[in-house]
């Protein structure tokens, strides 16, 4: 029963991605203008024009460039860049390991962080630091994230001058380098979704509490912190789960603004300067990267809420 | 356990003026228990009884120092072994708890962590108390396994809580309180969640395990008739005061005030006189060999049941025996796989979408929860003009004065019209919900135990209720119950199901009268009877027949 239940996500998040990359494809299509005139600029002659589009296959019908695009792109080949004829596929992993090692610094201090500041507002509702907990993370995820970054920047770079408040990131530099540069970005991030997830977890602990077996078990004499981890929490985490999974994906694929801010060479950045110049090939890529990003997020999310039902789990 | 007992002697659990309250929405304190004095001698089981809203298990649970949510202990003393529970820091009745005293709820499928194996939760408060080992404990509980006479019970405890049924959870859970084997058992209605047939399963089982182990206890019941099958002394309680004490004999047979009279009265209904209803050839409502499931589950197989004017016809039968869904069927809220439904001898369509709001009228329907029927937010007047536009079309003056009209009808009152459900008791609302029901001028009615969720005296005044409506109105009901003493006192005919058949129908008094089927009889031994030796009546004969049958 299990199994089919998650096979039958993974083949929902097959169709998902096939179904936006249809969709890549139509938008970047009907997008106005042509490439063929943009590429040549004032150099455009209807010769060289009519020369351009028939080197790039734009006579093709769209049906049939839709297919060698979509078989291309599942053996990892996204074409040639418009912008400076050279394939696209190595330019975008360089900027995806960089957009990648900037989420992960965030989501390894912020999940473990915003699930035990929730357990501990649940433990300790109605005091003072639940109060203090919600209200900050509260205000955290109030406030625009370019705000927040130019903050970190006014106070910890230009101020306490402890942080660089530009990102030259650098993959030759080695790791703590790295991570020193990111600092200031990494923290961006981990305040902006911090309180999603804390609060979610917060909420549902307490949801959980309610429950009749968490009045047993303290009936029973099991100590609250106990109750908490050993009771409410395993019974939470379909819902927390969904949310961290929501918040990973928002670490990869809607950091732009913060990349802009830090001047970071990732993904999000390279995508944007991409529509500028007209680069087609490369925003689809992106915009194919970053669709598989969320789905196979929320597909595990999905996989992961289920394993988390015992009922599931251990069928009858 | 009992190495740190100071005292042998002496009342093991003695509170003394207890008074407790809450704070309510308005800010105002509430009185939940108004200086109550209580006694348990080492040993003996004490019965709490009282309809919802006495104060049983908040006193109960008072013994334990704890309150649930927003109340407070005001006053008053509690002294367990000599030392006073109220004065305790945090820490130590922590100890106590789970360990001296512990704690069996209502509802063992919600009491229970669904995330966690049976044993994983059982051996938690021994090893967290440092009273024994994982190992220990886990033996320990594979024999109150074997003493509560479970299943399998060497590997029991390796399942999770949905693994096994309603009857075995129960018995799991009395194993958890039972596994540090505390001094004082606080029994919190244990069985009314249960079937007839295993209430009784269960409560012989932990009067046993308690007899053995010289447990004290507090068993918390609104049914008197099953607190005298295990207590020792019975306290009756209403509004938070004591309103009698005494030997459990003495209450039953001699009891000394209105209140615990009146209790002891209410199982005993006044038994409808004659034949109801008319045995005209044509059923006024019919069931013919209805197969229905839900999804590849077979619920109900081959039902046949007929409903003829101005009859109730009781359908009785445990949970899981398809009650329930034979009703959703006639309603037409699940169309059945195979069979029809008729309504004065012509075929209903199965399903609801289908049928004429003519049609419709004229089955209406009245719930078990009343709390959950009615629209919080729609007040009295408009849950029962809604029916009124909608199957009669009235409207304005007329409207009006057919909504008090029934309000009238209901024994309520046109001043109820205004109020929104979360303003009436749980009587008030299945009232409301009965004249819902009228609204439609119905010629049937489907009661699917519409008062197993009410006190007794309420209950007994919605019956008497419907009875009234019945021979005023000339409305046939087809009634579910599990309750055969209700079935007893208000069927004309009664169909007995079981596993999603029927086993035995007829007129009430061929069905109930020897020799009757064999699953029938059991059902009726079951029903607990107001004397204090019933249970060990029905054991003695049980074990009897089971050598008779080897």
């Amino acid at each position: 029963m299990i199994l089919s239940l998650v096979a039958k996500r993974l083949a929902l998040g097959v169709l998902t991605l096939w179904l936006v990359s249809l969709l890549i494809f139509a938008i970047t299509e009907i997008l106005p203008g042509d490439v063929a005139t943009a590429i040549l600029g004032q150099a455009a002659t209807p010769e060289t024009v009519a020369a351009i589009r028939n080197q790039l296959g734009l006579n093709e019908p769209a049906w049939w460039r839709y297919l060698q695009w979509l078989t291309g792109a599942i053996q990892g080949d996204f074409g040639i860049s418009l912008a400076n004829q050279r394939p696209v596929a190595p330019q975008i992993l360089g900027r995806l390991e960089n957009t990648l090692f900037l989420a992960s610094v965030a989501a390894v201090i912020a999940v473990p962080l915003a699930i035990s500041l929730g357990l501990i507002a649940a433990i300790k509702q109605h005091s003072l630091l639940d109060r203090t907990i919600s209200l900050t993370t509260l205000a955290s995820i109030s406030v625009p994230e370019f705000f927040i970054a130019y903050l970190l920047i006014f106070f910890l770079a230009v101020q306490a001058g402890w942080f660089p408040s530009m990102a030259r990131f650098d993959a030759d530099m080695g790791f703590l380098e790295q991570l020193g540069v990111i600092v200031l970005p990494a923290l961006t991030l981990v305040l902006v979704v911090l309180a999603h997830m804390m609060r979610m977890t917060r909420a549902t602990v307490l949801n959980v509490m309610a429950q009749p077996f968490v009045e047993m078990a303290e009936l029973k004499g099991v100590p609250k912190w106990r109750i908490v981890v050993q009771h409410a929490l395993p019974n939470a985490l379909a819902p927390i789960i969904n949310v961290v999974a929501l918040n990973l994906a928002y670490l990869v694929v809607g950091v732009i603004v913060v990349e802009v801010v830090f001047v970071y060479p990732g993904l999000g950045q390279f995508m944007v300067d991409a529509v500028a110049r007209r680069d087609i090939p490369t925003v689809q890529a992106c915009g194919l990267i970053f669709a598989a990003v969320y789905v196979t997020l929320n597909m595990l999310a999905d996989i992961g809420a289920i394993l988390a039902n015992p009922r599931l789990r251990h069928p009858r | 356990m009992s190495a740190a007992t100071p005292s042998k002697s002496g009342p093991l659990l003695t509170m003394r003026g207890l008074h407790i309250e809450a704070t309510g929405f308005d800010g105002h304190p509430i009185i939940i228990v108004d200086g109550i004095d209580l006694d348990l001698e080492r040993g003996q089981v004490l019965g709490l009884i009282g309809e919802s809203g006495a104060g049983k298990s908040t006193i109960a649970l008072a013994a334990m120092g704890y309150t649930r949510g927003g109340a407070r202990i005001t006053g008053g003393d509690i002294v367990f072994d000599g030392r006073n529970v109220l004065e305790m820091p945090y820490h130590q009745r922590r100890k106590l708890r789970g360990d001296r005293i512990s704690y069996v709820a209502q509802s063992a499928a919600a009491s229970f962590n669904p995330a966690k194996t049976l044993m994983h939760q059982i051996i938690e408060a021994p090893v967290l108390h440092g009273v024994m080992s994982a190992e220990e404990a886990s033996q320990r509980a594979v024999d109150l396994f074997h003493r509560l006479k479970v299943p399998d019970p060497d590997t029991f405890g390796r399942r999770y809580p949905h693994q096994v049924s309603g009857g075995q959870l129960q018995r799991a859970m009395t194993a958890m309180a039972m596994v540090c084997e505390p001094d004082v058992l606080i029994l919190d209605e244990p069985t009314t969640a249960l079937d007839v047939t295993t209430q009784i399963e269960v409560l012989a089982a932990v009067r046993d395990v308690m007899r053995e182990f010289g447990t004290a206890g507090l068993y918390i019941t609104h049914d008197l008739a099953v607190v005298a099958q295990i207590s020792d002394r019975i306290m009756v309680l209403r509004d938070g005061r004591t309103v009698e004490v005494g030997e459990t004999q003495q209450i039953l047979e001699a009891p000394r005030e209105t209140y615990t009279r009146d209790l002891v009265a209410a199982r005993r209904f006044h038994v409808k006189a004659g034949e109801g209803g008319s045995e005209t050839p044509q059923a006024l409502l019919e069931a013919r060999g209805i197969d229905a499931g839900y999804g590849s589950v077979k619920v109900l197989k081959g039902v046949d049941v007929a409903v003829h004017p101005r009859e109730t016809v009781a359908v009785v039968g445990e949970s899981g025996s398809g009650k329930s869904t034979l009703a959703r069927v006639v309603t037409g809220l699940l169309p059945p796989t195979r069979g029809q439904v008729l309504f004065q001898g012509e075929a209903l369509p199965p399903a609801l979408g289908q049928r004429s709001r003519e049609q419709l009228r004229r089955i209406q329907m009245i719930y078990q929860m009343p709390d959950v029927a009615l629209n919080p937010r729609h007040r009295v007047y408009d849950t029962l003009a809604r029916p009124l536009q909608f199957y009669h079309g009235l409207r304005g003056k007329e409207l009006r004065e057919e909504v008090n009209r029934l309000l009238d009808d209901i024994e309520l009152g046109g001043d109820y019209a205004q109020r929104f459900p979360g303003e009436l008791s749980g009587g008030q609302k299945q009232r409301v919900c009965i004249a819902r029901a009228l609204a439609a001028r119905p010629d049937v009615v489907i009661c699917d135990e519409p008062t197993s969720a009410l006190d007794q005296l309420v209950a007994e005044s919605i019956l008497e209720l419907l009875q009234r409506l019945q021979d005023e109105r000339g409305l046939a009901y087809l009634f579910i119950t599990h309750d055969l003493g209700l079935v007893k006192a208000i069927a004309d005919r009664v169909v007995v199901m079981k596993s999603g058949e029927v086993v035995q129908q007829g007129p009430k008094a061929e069905v109930f009268s020897p020799p009757a089927h064999p699953y029938t009889e059991l059902l009726l031994a079951s029903v607990p009877e107001m004397r204090v030796d019933w249970l060990d009546d029905v054991l003695e004969t049980r074990a009897g027949q089971e050598l008779a049958e080897r």
